[in-house]
């Protein structure tokens, strides 16, 4: 369904992405999952066609969608699969909505603009989904104003607005970083559900590796605008072939007694400016080589994923 | 038409957005910078820069036209308008100056008392500040000329008051802004008393884009004098002023242009310059949020 | 829930109306002098001295005066001007509607001139359209108005003669008027708008609204246009009082009757009952414009109207 080649970006002179390479089928959720600066976002606006709102554009590689090559698609013809057949769920519901329009029109937007559907389909439709959704009272809710609303029925409403004109793919990033604990759980939930019942293939960007451990089929591993690791979940999970992603799991709090401290990964995410050479991870990583500080290790293919380590492999 | 409103305003309507604005934008604002140090360093050396008296009257030779020796030409009374011109710098560069010194001082004592207090009086203040703020600045000038009399002192307090308003406003935005930041929060925890708070803590932060602005209203300040000279309310005979030169001349406007154009010039080029010149700073301080505020 | 704010925010004005009006009444009685003596011609006969006390109960309380004065004035009795003797309401009836045309058509000018202009500036790719607009408000916020009313005159009217020098008749002497106005007007105004469209733009959810699939142009009137108005009409509605009063030197230097020339000459005249009557109008025009200000943006933005006052 969608597949990403070799993906670079650049903003200017700074190539903040290199190398990202992943694919999805529907009723698949892939999850990309990195630390804050690994690119993940870039990676959700670059499918989307949106970087040059920020000024960046794409320098190499491909995003094949339904045999298309959107790297090459002109502006008209990208927008109509924006909110038609790719919709995308950010991460600040708070501020992604609109304050001065009512919600019924924003989503009814979607519908009207993709689906050719009058202001009162568009509204019905909007309905539908946004009970679908669990929301209560949906045609009250039409007539709101954003800022009448709590976090995650804001984050319900752009929900819906990326449902709205029944999309393939669902491009989420970051959806619940910003909700409550609590609504976190329902808002996956609701997502979780979403994919199975419209077999919709789902990208799920999000830095907690246990979201990633319940919900995801697929997952891949970036780090400092590169994919180290891809797989599927279990694999990965089970064996973790970078260093990094061993490290990442080794954060997740698991039922701590008393002597037991949490783990972190010592020194920080190199920012765009300062990537290191060779392999990004290796000032970091506690396998490293003299290799690894000269060259970048390519992508090495591991039963149906793969791991960019020289090292890959080798135990722990 | 300058406007209180204008200043502030305009601080954040800079050259640095693009990418020809940002090549552009410094080098214009240095050269604005290099011009404000050129008109400074003439007004000071005034004395020993002016080819003639400018009171020195000829009436021989009265509305000559640009040339030489009268490189800007002469006035109705045959005084060299370039001597006129580079001495009413003098006049309007201190006038100004003077005036928005004042106006920052009253202004952010004003504007840091309510911010620092609030409820009531702050309130109380804000309202008669806004109020203030949205008369027009010449027109609260002119009323305090007209009730004192005219004169440069006169001047200097109605350009004072006329933009009281807006440095009270700002200050208040400080303040309030810096009110809610943590480390007031812990300075206070720290059993600090309010006055230490205030003037070792907020009224320094405060202190930056008060002080870019009031570079700024320094230029709205020299049309104001100049407008004031306009009417004959500024600068009394026989000290030039800008303002005034423009105001003899216009009995001459159809006879010598000259004498209304290049003191017009002038003001036009130095006030551009201000503005160019504080936009820089706003743009190399980085303070364009805070000003945002007011 | 917009009725009730605007009913608040009249509410709120009605003690700063009357703050207002106290200040303006008691400048008679805070100059220097005798107050009777800025309200009378001088030279005046002792007889007309005890009609004018007995008219205005010069000889009571203060505050029985103010009461006086203001129930007079919601009579439509402003006084009488000293200088010439007749009724100060007549006065500003006769040169307020040369104000009022000049300023309206002013306003009108720069507003759509202005909002026009931000936009393109905002929105254009060219960087060269984008500094000429933006040359073009530096420039036009720093001329002195004088200046420029004076090179209007010596270009458009005496070099080309197309537009007379001065006076107040037909709509050939409105021109000029307005445009030296409209310069320092279309500049704010312009700035406002592309400062506040350029902002705008920052916005998170401008990238939803692109996310999905909406053209520019849409995103541009129906999202961002709406929240730059917010700011530009704010600043519009404060530019209300200006209006009235600070087209004063440009009425003076075309030689235009208005509200401004009159509360200047009546300033230089001492003719107080006039100057009392001027900024009576003025604060009205401010307070207005205030309001209006207020209420608009309680129209165009819902969180405002919420909000507690």
């Amino acid at each position: 369904m969608l597949e990403v080649r070799d993906l670079e970006v650049a903003f200017g002179p700074v190539a903040p992405l290199s190398g990202v390479n992943f694919s999805i089928n529907k009723g698949e959720t892939l999850g990309i999952v990195g630390e804050s600066g690994s690119g993940k976002s870039l990676t959700a606006m670059s499918v989307m066609g949106l970087l040059p709102l920020s000024g960046g554009r794409i320098t190499a590689g491909s995003i094949m969608f339904d045999g298309q090559d959107l790297t090459k698609l002109k502006e008209p013809a990208y927008r109509k699969l924006r909110g038609g057949r790719i919709g995308l769920i950010t991460q600040n519901p708070m501020t992604s909505l609109d304050p001065l329009q009512k919600i019924g029109g924003q989503v009814d937007a979607v519908a009207m603009l993709h689906l050719g559907m009058t202001p009162k389909q568009a509204r019905a439709r909007t309905v539908e989904i946004l009970g679908t959704l669990r929301i209560p009272e949906p045609a009250t809710i039409c007539n709101r104003y954003p800022h009448q609303m709590s976090g995650g029925m804001k984050q319900r409403i752009v929900i819906a607005m990326a449902l709205a004109a029944d999309p393939d793919v669902l491009v989420a990033d970051e959806p619940t970083t910003a909700l409550d604990v609590t609504v976190q759980a329902q808002i996956m939930r609701l997502l979780h559900d979403l994919v199975k019942d419209r077999d919709l293939a789902l990208v799920l960007i999000t830095h907690d590796m246990s979201v990633v451990a319940q919900t995801c089929d697929k997952v891949v591993v970036m780090y400092a605008g590169r994919a180290i690791e891809h797989g599927p979940v279990e694999a990965i999970f089970d064996a973790p072939q970078h260093p990094y992603t061993q490290a990442l799991i080794n954060c997740i709090p698991k039922g701590l007694s008393e002597d037991e401290h949490l783990t972190g990964i010592p020194g920080t995410v190199p920012t765009v400016l300062n990537y290191p050479d060779g392999c990004p991870f290796h000032p970091r990583c506690t396998r490293a080589q003299d290799i690894c500080a000269v060259e970048r290790p390519a992508v090495v293919p591991f039963g149906s994923g793969g791991a960019a380590c020289h090292f890959a492999g080798a135990a722990p | 038409m300058t406007s209180i409103t204008g200043t502030a305003a305009r601080a954040l309507a800079g050259f640095g957005s693009t990418s020809i604005g940002r090549a552009f934008g410094s080098w214009l604002g240095k050269i604005a910078g290099g011009f404000l140090v050129l008109l400074l360093l003439t007004a000071i050396f005034a004395p020993w820069i002016t080819p003639f008296d400018y009171a020195a009257q000829d009436l021989t030779n009265g509305n000559a036209p640009p040339g030489w020796p009268h490189l800007l030409g002469t006035d109705q009374f045959g005084r060299d308008v370039l001597s006129r011109v580079i001495y009413g710098a003098r006049t309007s560069l201190s006038v100004s100056a003077t005036a928005i010194a004042i106006s920052i001082t009253v202004g952010m004592t004003l504007g840091a008392a309510a911010g620092y207090i609030g409820g009531m009086f702050e309130r109380a203040v804000m309202t008669v500040v806004d109020l203030t703020w949205s008369f027009p600045d010449i027109l609260i000038a002119l009323i305090f000329v007209a009730i004192i009399g005219p004169g440069l002192t006169s001047t200097t307090f109605a350009i004072a008051i006329a933009y009281l308003a807006q440095f009270t406003r700002l200050t208040r935005a400080q303040i309030v802004r810096l009110k809610r930041e943590t480390f007031i929060e812990a300075t206070v925890n720290l059993g600090a008393k309010p006055r230490h708070i205030l003037l070792r803590h907020l009224l320094p932060n405060a202190i930056t884009p008060v002080i870019v602005v009031g570079m700024l209203a320094i230029g709205d300040g020299i049309v104001l004098e100049a407008t004031l000279g306009f009417f004959g309310l500024g600068a009394q005979p026989p000290t030039p002023s800008w303002g005034a030169m423009m105001s003899s001349g216009t009995a001459q406007l159809f006879l010598s242009p000259w004498v209304i154009i290049f003191p017009g010039v002038v003001v036009a080029v130095t006030v551009i310059a201000v503005n160019l010149f504080g936009d820089e700073l706003i743009r190399a301080l980085d303070i364009k949020d805070r000003i945002r505020g007011a | 829930m917009l009725l009730r704010y605007t009913f608040f925010r009249v509410l709120m004005l009605i003690p700063v109306s009357i703050a207002i009006s106290v200040v303006i009444f008691m400048i008679v009685h805070l100059l220097p002098g005798d107050p009777i003596d800025n309200l009378i011609r001088v030279g005046s006969s002792p007889d007309d001295r005890t009609a004018l006390i007995a008219k205005y109960g010069l000889d009571q309380p203060l505050f029985v005066q103010y009461f006086r004065w203001i129930g007079a004035m919601f009579q439509g009795d402003f006084g009488e001007a000293i200088v010439l003797r007749r009724p100060v309401a007549d006065l500003i009836a006769q040169n307020l509607p040369y104000s009022l045309q000049l300023g309206a058509l002013a306003f009108l000018f720069s507003s759509i001139v202005g909002i026009t202009l931000g936009t393109i500036s905002a929105t254009t790719r060219s960087a060269w359209v984008e500094q000429i607009v933006r040359g073009f408000i530096l420039i036009g916020s720093t001329v002195p108005g004088f200046w420029l009313a004076l090179l209007m005159i010596l270009f458009f009217a005496v070099q080309l003669q197309w537009f007379p020098v001065s006076g107040a008749k037909g709509w050939q002497s409105l021109v000029l008027p307005v445009l030296t106005i409209g310069v320092g007007g279309v500049a704010l105004v312009a700035r406002v708008t592309r400062v506040a469209l350029l902002d705008v733009r920052k916005e998170d959810f401008v990238t939803l609204l692109h996310a999905k699939g909406l053209p520019s142009r849409t995103i541009l009137t129906g999202h961002l246009m709406p929240h730059a108005m917010l700011p530009v009409v704010t600043i519009l509605a404060l530019r209300i009082g200006w209006i009235l009063g600070g087209a004063v030197t440009v009425e003076f230097v075309f030689g235009r009757p208005g509200l401004g020339s009159l509360l200047i000459r009546a300033l230089g005249q001492r003719d107080y009952p006039v100057v009392q009557g001027c900024l009576l109008m003025l604060a009205l025009a401010v307070m207005l414009g205030t309001l209006i200000g207020d209420v608009a943006q309680a129209a165009m933005d819902p969180r405002v109207r919420e909000a507690k006052t």
